[in-house]
């Protein structure tokens, strides 16, 4: 099988304008008569499934929460990137294209990062004329800062909530198309198989989880916007429902799943604090905007920190080793998350670490609070500020800024943040890889689109801060609703089609199947159980450093653990009601094949880039080592019913930028 | 820590339901559905069915965990989801009652999960503001005093997860409805249908059975994002105004 990206001509400023001016319409007749479902309803799908029945084609859109307000989109913090150049610090189209490439560590695709990159900026004003209330400044204009792995400011936020505020935004917009009768909703309906009809994707199968019918839906055409699959770890950022059934299902369709292996360790999250943790707590990279990451510079001071007998307050200005700003003094603080989280890691290997299970560094805001404290004290005409003062008014700027986060870490930790240094460390956070597709977000299998974080194709080797929450929106509101038409115009002829046909009865049996052999085998352990064991050995071998030893013995131990979850779960209850434990043993099974690809893509990869750091290829100061010679491809793998595993290249091709040692030294 | 549960079980929406007393080994660490998971697990341990309740992100934002907490929503803490509740706010020895959402308009479905479709039909009717995709102007265009962003972003931090009915005697979605009224129609764009939405929302809401306000303001006291029942007074002035406009 030939990859075809499906790059148009022209030069790279000016091919995706031109390419949209000569495509294919769809005459707004025969829209009406094209149904197209949409799976999914965070920043990607909503936006989608709203754009594409404003435009007239027939949605339907399911989602297994309970409304489509729940996706997980709604918990990104920090805030979204867009090339507005509003603070005139030289920011451009240009440079937001070349950081993106650079911080996936040139393992993205130059073509569609360019256009990602284009479209941030109406983006922007979409969601503010939905009523989006992202922050102003005083004079009433948008305000922005600035986020890791740049050096521009360019993040738009509200507050810490701008994940929350766009979801809110698309799902209003969808909610409009609902009422409006373009959109039909199904909530709490996951979907478990795809339907594909002379090698077209025609439909899905979906498990209605309030009375667990399965129900078949057939359309012209299928959108995926199912997310990542950070869950495979257990421990993630994600939240629990997270899964990547849809996707997954679908490379068992023969969609290919690219990549698979770059996922993002976030380096700012809640430590944990036990074996009943059920799951890891962001705290926004924003943060590292006044926030200082340090560890003690001796081991002997890190061990006492551990058993509590001193903590942060104790050590010394001169006995803290401030390793960001040391080891790269240009970005600092602000490194891209893949060179934060690893750095972290290797001053806990080096038993510097300060929580008491020695996996955690310290992120500091006094410096921060003493800075904004004289400065608003100089502001306000105070001449001689006492200590106290200068902490008031600066503790007052910091809550201002990030109030809502020192909460949130409150909340979870007990400890004050703003008298103790918060205590962090790297957790899984996003997954870069995902379905492979074309320029058109098309897979490979024809009628098969998939948007936002489900897709490989934007973030290469590692995505920089706020750039998640621009490509969900770009691919929904401004892609999609374009290159969908390249489909769906040479479909106007196409009658609707009975789910009647073969190929559904065939694929709803092949669910009912799986559901039968998940109730019937009747075995001792719970699902959960198995989930945390997968996480482990996910985490252990295809964490943040990686060898090719460890993965090989990876894959044996995720073959024997499948094994013995088809002869040992349990899932209570019964298939024909409302049942959350199996929704969850389909999950589980699906990701503990997906963390076999993983692996082996893992260890297909012999280079270390982006957040896939392979111990075996450092430089001698332990930076990660790129091998472009024979490593510039995305790497696109299938899974037949027999489990066997291929892989397929696209070779990435750079026409504009030139592949350099990304340094942020 | 050791902790009594005294847990709503319900089969299905048509079944009357009763409490059961569990006894679960707690750790002061775990946050409630943490403690939670524990007595599911120990539950499927003795292949007896697990406690359904609603749960997603964990980190206090998507708005699916609902559950009544020694008769509070969300619990004792002010200004926390039930995910974000941690067990250091509880004793060894407790007994702690765990109840779903109770309102007209939210039925059980199991347990302790109800069914929230009402207020996803509250904002199909009008939470929205109508531009399309690739209709809007450059984002500086209006510029937005930061007071006035600021106080539509404080009503529009709801979470939709229905604490303000399950506090209500009456059952009532008015903080709801008003913090999306309040979050559009506070800013210029919202302007434009703020009228229309007011009756269209209100006019749903009442519809889907909830209930009357009668100023109580145990909304505002629960509401894990401490939305201001101003926005109910905002809302209710708009109402009025809308009543001797014509439509």
């Amino acid at each position: 099988m030939k990859l075809e990206s499906k790059v148009p001509p022209g030069s790279l400023a000016t091919k995706w304008t031109e390419y949209k001016s000569k495509m294919n319409l769809v005459a707004p007749n025969n829209k009406r008569r094209l149904e197209v479902i949409v799976v999914g309803t965070g920043l990607a799908g909503a936006s989608a499934a709203a754009t594409l029945g404003e435009l007239g084609y027939h949605v339907k859109c399911f989602t297994f929460h309970d409304s489509p307000r729940r996706a997980h989109s709604i918990a990104a913090q920090g805030g979204i990137n867009a090339a507005k150049n509003y603070q005139n610090d030289g920011d451009s189209v240009y440079r937001l294209f070349y950081d993106t490439i650079k911080g996936g560590d040139y393992r993205s695709r130059e073509a569609n990062v360019h256009r990602l990159a284009e479209v941030s900026r109406d983006i922007i004003d979409q969601c503010v004329a939905q009523g989006v209330p992202f922050a102003r400044e005083y004079g009433g204009l948008l305000a922005n800062r600035s986020f890791g792995g740049v050096l521009v400011s360019r993040t738009f936020y509200a507050r810490g909530q701008t994940g929350q505020q766009l979801l809110i935004g698309a799902y209003q917009a969808l909610s409009r198309q609902i009422s409006l009768g373009t959109v039909q909703m199904y909530n709490r309906h996951e979907m478990l198989d795809l339907v594909k009809v002379d090698g077209k994707a025609r439909g899905i199968i979906v498990r209605n989880l309030l009375d667990g019918k399965i129900e078949r839906f057939a359309a012209h055409c299928v959108v995926l916007a199912t997310g990542g699959y950070g869950n495979v770890f257990y421990l993630s950022t994600n939240a629990m429902g997270c899964n990547a059934t849809a996707a997954w299902r679908s490379v068992r369709r023969g969609a290919l799943m690219a990549n698979p292996c770059f996922t993002q360790i976030h380096p700012t999250c809640i430590p944990v604090s036990g074996e009943y943790q059920s799951k890891l707590t962001l705290m926004s990279e924003s943060l590292r905007n006044d926030g200082r990451v340090w560890v003690p510079k001796s081991v002997s001071d890190a061990k006492a920190i551990q058993k509590g007998e001193k903590n942060a307050l104790d050590i010394a200005e001169g006995d803290r080793d401030y390793y960001l700003e040391r080891r790269y003094p240009a970005f600092g603080n602000l490194v891209p998350r893949d060179v934060a989280s690893r750095a972290a890691k290797v001053a806990c290997d080096e038993g510097k670490g300060v929580a008491p299970t020695g996996l955690a560094v310290y992120l500091d805001f006094a410096e921060a609070i003493d800075r904004y404290g004289r400065a608003r004290a100089h502001s306000r005409g105070i001449g001689n500020p006492t200590e106290a003062q200068v902490i008031e008014l600066g503790e007052e700027i910091i809550r201002q800024k990030y109030g809502n986060l020192f909460q949130m870490y409150e909340k979870i930790t007990g400890e004050d943040p703003y008298k103790m240094p918060m205590k962090i460390y790297p957790a899984v956070h996003y997954t870069m890889g995902g379905l492979w597709v074309d320029y058109n977000l098309e897979t490979n299998v024809p009628g098969l689109f998939a948007l936002g974080e489900c897709n490989f194709s934007d973030h290469g080797a590692n995505r920089l801060g706020a750039s998640a929450l621009m490509q969900g929106l770009a691919d929904g509101y401004f892609v999609i609703p374009y290159t969908i038409g390249a489909f769906l115009s040479q479909e106007i002829r196409t009658p609707k089609f009975s789910t009647d046909l073969p190929e559904f009865a065939e694929a709803e049996k092949s669910v009912k199947d799986r559901i039968d052999r998940l109730m019937s085998t009747n075995g001792n352990q719970s699902v959960e159980s198995f989930h945390r064991r997968l996480g482990k050995i996910m985490w252990e071998y295809c964490g943040m450093s990686r060898t090719a030893e460890g993965l090989k013995k990876g894959i044996d131990e995720i073959r024997a653990l499948r094994k013995e979850y088809y002869e040992q779960v349990y899932v209570p209850g019964t298939k024909a009601e409302f049942n959350p434990e199996l929704e969850k043993a389909l999950r589980v099974a699906d990701f503990l094949e997906l963390g076999e690809v993983m692996m082996n893509d893992a260890l297909n990869r012999n280079e270390s880039c982006g957040g896939h750091f392979r111990y075996e290829y450092r430089t001698p100061e332990g930076e990660a080592k790129r091998d472009d010679d024979n490593y510039t491809y995305v790497a696109a793998w299938s899974w037949s019913e027999d489990g066997k595993i291929l892989m397929y290249k696209e070779d990435l091709v750079f026409e504009n930028v030139e592949l350099k040692t990304r340094s942020y030294k | 820590m050791k902790i009594n549960l005294k847990v709503w079980r319900q089969k299905d929406s048509k079944d009357k339901g009763h409490f059961e007393t569990y006894p679960v080994e707690a750790n002061e660490h775990m946050s409630f559905l943490e403690m939670m998971d524990v007595l599911n697990e120990d539950l499927l341990a003795q292949k007896k069915e697990p406690v359904a309740f609603e749960h997603d992100c964990r980190e206090g934002i998507c708005g699916a965990c609902s559950l009544v907490i020694d008769g509070r929503p969300h619990g004792p803490q002010t200004g926390t989801t039930t995910c974000q509740l941690h067990m250091r706010h509880f004793k060894s020895g407790d007994t702690i009652i765990v109840e779903p959402w109770r309102a007209n308009a939210f039925p059980v479905i199991k347990d302790l999960v109800v069914d929230r479709s009402s207020f996803d039909r509250v904002i199909q009717a009008g939470g929205y503001i109508s531009v399309n995709t690739g209709q809007a102007q450059d984002g500086n265009a209006i510029p937005i005093e930061k007071g006035l962003a600021s106080r539509s972003m404080d009503a529009a931090e709801c979470i939709g997860c229905g604490a303000c009915v399950a506090a209500c005697p009456n059952g009532s979605a008015m903080l709801f409805t008003s913090a999306k009224v309040s979050h559009l129609g506070l800013l210029p764009q919202g302007k434009v249908e703020h009228v229309n939405r007011v009756r269209g929302m209100v006019a749903q809401m009442d519809k889907e059975g909830f209930g009357n306000c009668s100023n109580i303001e145990a909304c505002e006291a629960e509401c894990p994002k401490e939305i201001s029942v101003v926005n109910i007074a905002r809302m209710n002035r708009a109402y009025i105004g809308a009543s001797i406009v014509e439509e």
